[in-house]
C-alpha cells in the first residue's frame, strides 16, 4: 500500500468521492459529473483513493468502473473506535480517583 | 460510573496528530497529581482489566517513568514517557515509546511526543493531549498495528485478540 489513509480522507472532495461510490460503482466520466472540477483533477483524487486501497475498479466490457473497498475504512474506524475507548476506560478511572483525592485533604 | 464530562476527540491528519481533550471534576492540583505521581498513575492509567505498574519514576525535565501494562494473565508490555518540559500545573511535555523491562526503546514501533496541558476554571480542570506522531505513516502503523498484539494492548482490549 502506497498511500496514506489519513491524507486520502482528509480532502473534502475525496470523501464525497466515497460517498458516491459507495452507494454504486460509478464511471470516471459519471463521477466527474458530480464536481465542478476538471475531469483530470477527478481521476487525480481517485488515484490517490486507489493508492490506499480505500478504491478499487473493475472493468466492465471497455468501461472501468470505480467501487468503494471499505476495508480500509473499516480499520481505521475500528481503531479509531478502539482508541476512543481506551481513553474513556481510562479517564472513568481517573474520575474515581479524584473522588478519593477530593475527599482527602492534602493537596500533595 | 458513567461520566457526563466533557470529552473531546480529534484526528488531525494535517498534522499526524490525535487530540483528546478532557473535563474532571476537580481542582488542577488534584488532576496534575493524577497525571505526574507514579502511584496514582498507577491507579487510572491502564484501561482495565490492564493494570498499570511503575518500575521507577522520576518526575523532571531529562527523566521519566518506566511501567509496565500487566494483562489478567500477567502478560507485561512495557513503556517509557521521557519528560521533555514540565510547566507545573500547567503543561508538560513527552516522549512515549514501547520498550522493555529495562527502559531500552523498541524502534520497531513510532514514538510519539505528547503535550498535556491542564487549565482550571471554577474548580473543573480540562486537560488536553495531543499525541504527535513525526510522520503520517507512524500513524497509519499505529492503525495497522491494532491488529496485532502489541498494539490491541494498548488499546486494553485483549479479549478481541484471544478470539481470533
Amino acid at each position: 500500500m502506497k498511500g496514506d489513509i489519513f491524507q486520502a480522507i482528509a480532502d473534502p472532495t475525496r470523501r464525497a468521492i466515497l460517498v458516491l461510490i459507495a452507494a454504486q460503482s460509478m464511471t470516471p466520466n459519471a463521477l466527474a459529473e458530480h464536481f465542478d472540477t476538471s475531469r483530470q483533477a477527478v481521476s487525480k483524487h481517485i488515484k490517490v483513493l486507489a493508492d490506499c486501497d480505500l478504491v478499487k475498479q473493475n472493468k466492465v466490457g471497455r468501461e472501468i468502473h470505480y467501487y468503494f473497498n471499505p476495508v480500509k475504512m473499516k480499520e481505521f474506524d475500528h481503531w479509531l473506535t478502539q482508541f476512543k475507548k481506551h481513553w474513556e476506560d481510562r479517564f472513568s478511572q481517573l474520575d474515581e480517583l479524584l473522588i478519593n483525592l477530593n475527599s482527602s485533604p492534602n493537596e500533595k | 460510573m458513567k461520566s457526563n464530562l466533557l470529552m473531546n476527540f480529534s484526528v488531525d491528519k494535517e498534522n499526524n496528530r490525535v487530540k483528546v481533550e478532557r473535563e474532571f471534576a476537580a481542582p488542577v492540583g488534584k488532576v496534575w497529581a493524577a497525571w505526574t505521581q507514579s502511584e496514582l498513575l498507577d491507579q487510572w492509567w491502564a484501561p482495565r482489566p490492564w493494570k498499570a505498574r511503575t518500575k521507577s519514576m522520576d518526575f523532571r525535565v531529562g527523566g521519566s517513568w518506566l511501567y509496565a501494562m500487566v494483562g489478567p494473565e500477567g502478560e507485561e508490555h512495557w513503556a517509557k514517557v521521557e519528560y521533555k518540559t514540565i510547566d507545573p500545573q500547567q503543561k508538560f511535555t513527552a516522549n512515549d515509546a514501547f520498550c522493555d523491562e529495562n527502559g531500552t526503546i523498541n524502534n520497531e514501533f513510532a514514538q510519539a511526543l505528547w503535550t498535556n496541558t491542564f487549565t482550571e476554571a471554577n474548580g473543573t480542570t480540562t486537560v488536553s493531549v495531543a499525541i504527535q506522531y513525526d510522520k503520517l505513516e507512524d500513524l497509519e502503523q499505529m492503525i495497522e498495528m491494532g491488529f496485532k498484539e502489541g498494539f490491541t494492548m494498548a488499546l486494553g482490549n485483549l479479549d478481541e485478540l484471544l478470539d481470533k
